[in-house]
């Protein structure tokens, strides 16, 4: 019974644990130093081809044009102001918009999902609106809510809510009815079922589609200040556009890719937090 | 004169698809289990052993004839009832002590009082120490003692369980069969166990009834006359108990012949 629970943490390691432990270890060396040895060849590659005149950076712009518009972005500000205060605008876009979007979509997904009409009379306007593209709604949502917060939060939300929707519903509907079954029999009502036994089975499903859908809450909020807007990342990439400044529209998207990373490691450290009971996954390496 | 607490009488059940097609899982079945009795259902597969269960349970209704409990018609799921499922049904998400409590939780009991309840199941049944591991952590057979505390501290008068042994291995299913019968004796609740093993259902009940093949309904029943407390491991090996076997056998493979 000993080989069910974890052996490594306390008892001292043998030679073959220590051979394999130091084995892995490596092996992440290598890979962090391939990742950084890749990025840097990109970086040169497309550098070097600049300076040979191999492309053009009037269209594909360069390393040094990014860094230096980064740098001045930082310390002189932008023309719209200080680079944060343009990036607080759109990371507060995005949050509120994937906050209400995704805490609509679980709340409408389990309702739903629970309720077997009315999930089979939704089904099909779900996959309706799955498949055309919302981003379109943010011209709409302009001429509703004005050049201001609102108008990029609603398309946000918009992005954000079919997603975990769809997620929700999904796992609500995959929750195993023999866990359903034993909780009705061990005295269960279905608001405790609901809360106890659907919304757990269904909250790998949920969390799985946040990772996605921050990524699109993003998109909600930069196409939409492209669309129109005061302030904001999207703006800063539509006057660099209009002045065709590639290395502008290249450091936005720098800055953009470092907010998406970030969210993306916050959002990995609460799954794991939340689905401990998680059987862990086992990797062979060389396989 | 025993007290009935489980009637079923001319009971048949059909499953109707989303395509019109009529199933008939069991025809005009009648079972009667007495109050304290330990009763096995054999038949082969799709015979309508776990429908049986279901239809004890409240949780899908006869098409024809009656079910009841306690002598009340089944309309819904009684509280007296636990239910042990063949798959693992405890909760991967719960803790050890977590799963066993849920039951008083559900049932209206502060957490504290439920988990003292949970805490003095988790010693009966041995899982000392894994209160707090997950159910992934654990073997098939700790997994099983889990949904064993879990059915019991509910403390339920009529105790049904659908061939709860079938995926475990040999040696744990012998293990388990002992313990069932150690936690069973103390409370002496009505059992309803399914099982596909003839053996299994002749160490552990009083009664062994045999069903004919799908749609089923009961073609012969058995006493068995072994004496308790059983030693499940030694029980098997007496003539009684090979004798029994063979006449259930006998009966059995007329139903599974193709």
């Amino acid at each position: 019974m000993n080989t069910t629970t974890a052996t490594t943490a306390n008892t001292p390691a043998s030679e073959e644990e220590l051979a394999a432990i130091a084995k892995a270890v490596n092996r992440q060396r290598l890979v962090i130093f391939l990742r950084v040895a890749l990025a840097i060849f990109t970086l040169t590659s497309w550098e070097l081809a600049v300076r040979y005149e191999l492309i053009d950076p009037f269209f594909f712009s360069q390393p040094s044009a990014i860094y230096e518009q980064l740098y001045v972005w930082l310390t002189e500000g932008t023309a719209q102001g200080p680079l944060w205060r343009e990036l607080l605008v759109t990371m507060e876009e995005t949050v509120l918009g994937f906050l209400i979007g995704s805490l609509l979509g679980i709340f409408c997904g389990i309702a739903l999902g629970r309720n077997k009409l009315a999930g089979d009379v939704f089904s099909i306007y779900i996959k309706v609106a799955n498949a055309i593209p919302r981003v379109v709604l943010g011209s709409i949502f302009i001429i509703m809510f004005g050049l201001g917060m609102g108008s990029k939060v609603a398309l946000a939300v918009v992005m954000v809510f079919f997603v975990v929707f769809g997620n929700a519903f999904q796992g609500v509907r995959e929750a195993d009815r023999n866990l359903i079954a034993n909780a009705y029999i061990l005295g269960a009502s279905k608001r405790q079922v609901t809360f106890t036994v659907v919304f757990p089975s269904a909250l790998s499903w949920i969390l799985a589609s946040l990772h996605v859908s921050f990524g699109f809450a993003l998109v909600g909020a930069v196409v939409g200040e492209f669309l129109g807007a005061r302030h904001g990342i999207g703006l800063l990439i539509s006057t660099a556009q209009g002045s065709f400044n590639a290395a502008g529209v290249f450091a936005s998207m720098v800055v953009l890719a470092v907010v998406a990373l970030a969210a993306e490691y916050s959002l990995t450290a609460l799954e794991d937090k939340l689905l401990k009971w998680r059987p862990a996954q086992f990797v062979e390496h060389g396989m | 004169m025993p007290t009935p607490v489980i009637e079923l009488t001319n009971v048949s059940r059909k499953f109707i698809s989303a395509q019109g097609q009529v199933t008939l899982a069991l025809r005009e079945m009648s079972l009667i289990v007495n109050e304290g009795d330990f009763c096995a259902i054999v038949g082969p597969t799709g015979c309508g052993k776990s429908t049986t269960l279901g239809m004890i349970t409240g949780l899908s209704p006869p098409s024809t004839g009656s079910v009841k409990v306690f002598g009340k018609p089944v309309t819904g799921i009684d509280p007296n009832i636990g239910f042990v499922f063949q798959a693992d049904a405890v909760f991967p998400w719960k803790s050890v002590i977590d799963n066993i409590s849920i039951g008083p939780i559900y049932r209206g009991k502060d957490s504290k009082t439920a988990k003292e309840m949970a805490a003095e199941w988790v010693r009966r049944v041995g899982l000392s120490g894994f209160e707090n591991h997950y159910p992934h952590q654990l073997s098939g057979g700790m997994r099983k003692r889990v949904a064993l505390a879990q059915t019991f501290i509910n403390e339920p008068k009529i105790l049904l369980m659908d061939e709860p042994f079938a995926a475990l291995d040999v040696q744990t299913r012998a293990l388990m069969q002992e313990e069932l019968l150690g936690l069973w004796s103390e409370k002496k609740a009505s059992v309803v166990f399914v099982t596909h093993d003839i053996e299994e259902a002749i160490a552990l009940a009083d009664r062994v009834v045999v069903l004919t093949k799908g749609p089923g309904s009961v073609k012969s029943s058995y006493e068995i006359p072994l004496a308790r407390p059983r030693d499940v491991s030694q029980a098997r090996y007496s003539d009684e108990f090979v004798h029994l076997s063979k006449q259930i056998w006998f009966d059995l493979k007329g139903e599974v012949q193709i």
